[in-house]
């Protein structure tokens, strides 16, 4: 299955090439609108992307590798990512880890039978005067117990 | 005296552009365009604004290394990659304060002679990337920002913004790897020399500040040098976002001056430990930086100087508080685990190192650690730091070398005396003597 980015797409990938000098730049915007686009950043993403801004799919998967956002097999519609570093783990969130893991069975890296959630085990996110915290997709909450990571995931179970 | 606050006013929508030019926004840099680059460079050598970021290098001497003139374009980027466990003061200023920061970008633009620069933000951060455009936006339409400038300020110069969103490596919040990142390759980290002033940015004169470091100049500016000086200890004036967290009463970031009592900060403003219990152990800037113990923070000031007095680091002033109850073993391999996660592998001490160390960290979490690997886990992080590219090296053996130096007593009651290693490794550990093997007893 070839990937060929939409013409609304295209039309960013434009802009996102203006604000840089050289063509090869707007690598990490191209890729996230791809990501948008696709899910995630399959082999067939990594050919088109590098033919588009001129490069080898070597140097675009080398960047796709390095970075921890761009998911290289399909996540879940919701990407739960919860922070256990430091500050978080301090307030608990080793317990609200292993209670999401158990809640939706499944580890780290791991996506629901159905599709709905995928999780990740995150460094920290910069929510360390509000932990513990996970992030649901782009979305941060905060401030979590048990009862709370309940009510999220559950709301978010409903609202599909 | 009132407590100064210079990123974070506390005024109501202060983050929309009209309540921000109704407090004096955006008279800055127009006082600062009716004046030449080198003299807006030299009032902030003379306010002695230290960079924020964590190496607290004197803002103004900074920008005093760009060139006069280039044939090459010159670039400046604002690191706003803020990923440092413990740190969670500019995503405030994205929220609270924009304003102040984009007016901040465009006078360090003017004195570094800058025409494009670049703002990175951390990926995660979506939410406060949609606040920081837009807040961005409104200062380019209002034309404060872009090719508007000139007729809004009727001068010749004029800078573009644009938002760089990174994906996910704290090791791109390091200067070189941040510009290796902007420039669409992977978060490496350069070896400097060639400094980014000279060699930066695809090849061309680069200056990189932190959020908070230029959010601080437009009152600087406006306000006088003199006065930005007299505020907190002299050697490194201004006030600081502290950011507060782990067991306190009162989480959160906190702007005051620099050289606060320590103390003062934990029981006065954060409200005191949880459940009134003692301290263990303090971080004072973020998990690089080499811990306090409890029993030693007594009098200890919050600023570059005086913490580095004390063996210690302001870093991002991210300070992470554990109460006596804290399992410091547990912790220290958490952080470990950070490190051994982010570490971008160029170089051998650091990639292979930050590994070792997070093993033989969860041997001790599991109790089957020894006196041994204390002692190895020390001599690990004497091996990494000063022998790698970047501070990553530092940032990964300092947690680790002076957590284990520290707290001694405490690691030592968590191991064996005893060496526990499984025969494989017993064979291997004791080769050097030249036992034959069948002398090795189960």
């Amino acid at each position: 299955m070839t990937f060929k980015f939409t013409l609304e797409n295209t039309k960013r990938i434009e802009e996102a090439v203006k604000r840089y000098p050289h063509k090869n730049a707007a690598l990490m915007p191209v890729l996230y609108i791809a990501q948008e686009q696709e899910g995630w950043i399959s082999q067939e993403v990594i050919k088109e992307v590098a033919s588009v801004l001129e490069m080898t799919a070597e140097e675009v998967l080398g960047v796709v590798t390095f970075y921890s956002m761009y998911h290289t097999k399909p996540a879940g519609k919701y990407h739960l990512q919860v922070c256990t570093n430091v500050s978080c783990m301090l307030h608990g969130a080793v317990v609200i880890y292993d209670h999401v893991k158990d809640k939706l069975k499944i580890e780290n890296g791991g996506v629901t039978g159905d599709g709905l959630f995928s999780l990740e085990e995150v460094e920290c996110m910069g929510s360390c005067g509000t932990a513990p915290m996970f992030a649901i997709n782009e979305d941060f909450f905060e401030n979590l117990n048990i009862q709370k990571v309940d009510e999220i995931i559950e709301s978010f179970k409903n609202q599909d | 005296m009132p407590m100064e606050k210079i990123v974070l006013p506390g005024i109501k929508d202060f983050h929309l552009i009209d309540v921000y030019e109704q407090y004096g926004g955006y008279t800055a840099i127009k006082k600062a365009l009716s004046q030449s680059p080198d003299d807006i460079i030299d009032q902030v050598k003379k306010s002695g604004l230290r960079g924020r970021g964590g190496a607290a290098f004197s803002a103004g001497l900074k920008w005093s290394f760009m060139p006069k003139s280039s044939v090459k374009p010159a670039y400046l980027c604002i690191n706003g990659d803020e990923s440092e466990p413990g740190s969670f003061k500019d995503r405030q200023i994205f929220e609270f304060n924009p304003h102040q920061l984009i007016e901040g970008i465009l006078i360090a633009a003017y004195a570094t002679r800058v025409k494009t620069t670049y703002i990175y933000i951390r990926g995660e951060y979506h939410k406060w990337i949609k606040l920081f455009e837009k807040a961005l936006s409104d200062a380019c339409a209002k034309g404060y920002a872009g090719e508007k400038m000139k007729k809004t300020f009727g001068t010749d110069f004029f800078v573009d913004i644009y938002v760089h969103k990174g994906a996910g490596a704290y090791i791109c919040g390091e200067e070189s790897a941040l510009m290796n990142s902007i420039e669409g390759k992977r978060g490496y980290p350069r070896v400097k020399p060639p400094f980014p002033a000279q060699n930066g940015l695809w090849g061309c004169p680069t200056t990189i500040n932190n959020v908070e470091t230029v959010t601080n100049v437009p009152p600087i500016i406006n306000k006088g040098w003199e006065w930005f000086s007299k505020i907190g200890e002299p050697k490194h004036p201004g006030t600081l976002l502290y950011g507060i967290s782990g067991h306190v009463n009162k989480p959160g970031v906190y702007e005051l001056p620099t050289g606060m009592l320590l103390t003062d900060l934990i029981y006065n403003y954060a409200g005191g430990v949880i459940n009134n219990k003692k301290i263990l152990c303090v971080i004072p800037g973020g998990s690089s930086m080499p811990p306090l113990r409890g029993d030693q923070i007594e009098g200890v000031k919050m600023d570059a100087e005086s913490l580095k007095a004390y063996g210690t680091s302001i870093g991002t002033a991210g300070v992470i508080v554990m109460d006596e109850d804290t399992d410091l073993v547990k912790t220290l391999a958490r952080i470990a685990k950070f490190y051994y996660h982010e570490s971008c592998g160029q170089c051998t001490p650091c990639r292979e190192g930050t590994g070792w160390m997070l093993k033989i960290l969860n041997r001790l979490v599991r109790g089957e650690g020894s006196t041994h690997d204390l002692d190895l886990l020390v001599s690990i992080a004497f091996n990494i730091e000063g022998n790698t590219i970047c501070a990553l090296g530092e940032a990964a053996a300092w947690p680790v070398r002076y957590t284990i130096t520290r707290f001694r007593d405490y690691f030592e009651k968590r191991v064996s005396r005893e060496v526990i290693l499984p025969v494989a490794n017993k064979v291997h550990s004791m080769r050097h003597t030249a036992f034959p093997l069948a002398d090795i007893k189960e």
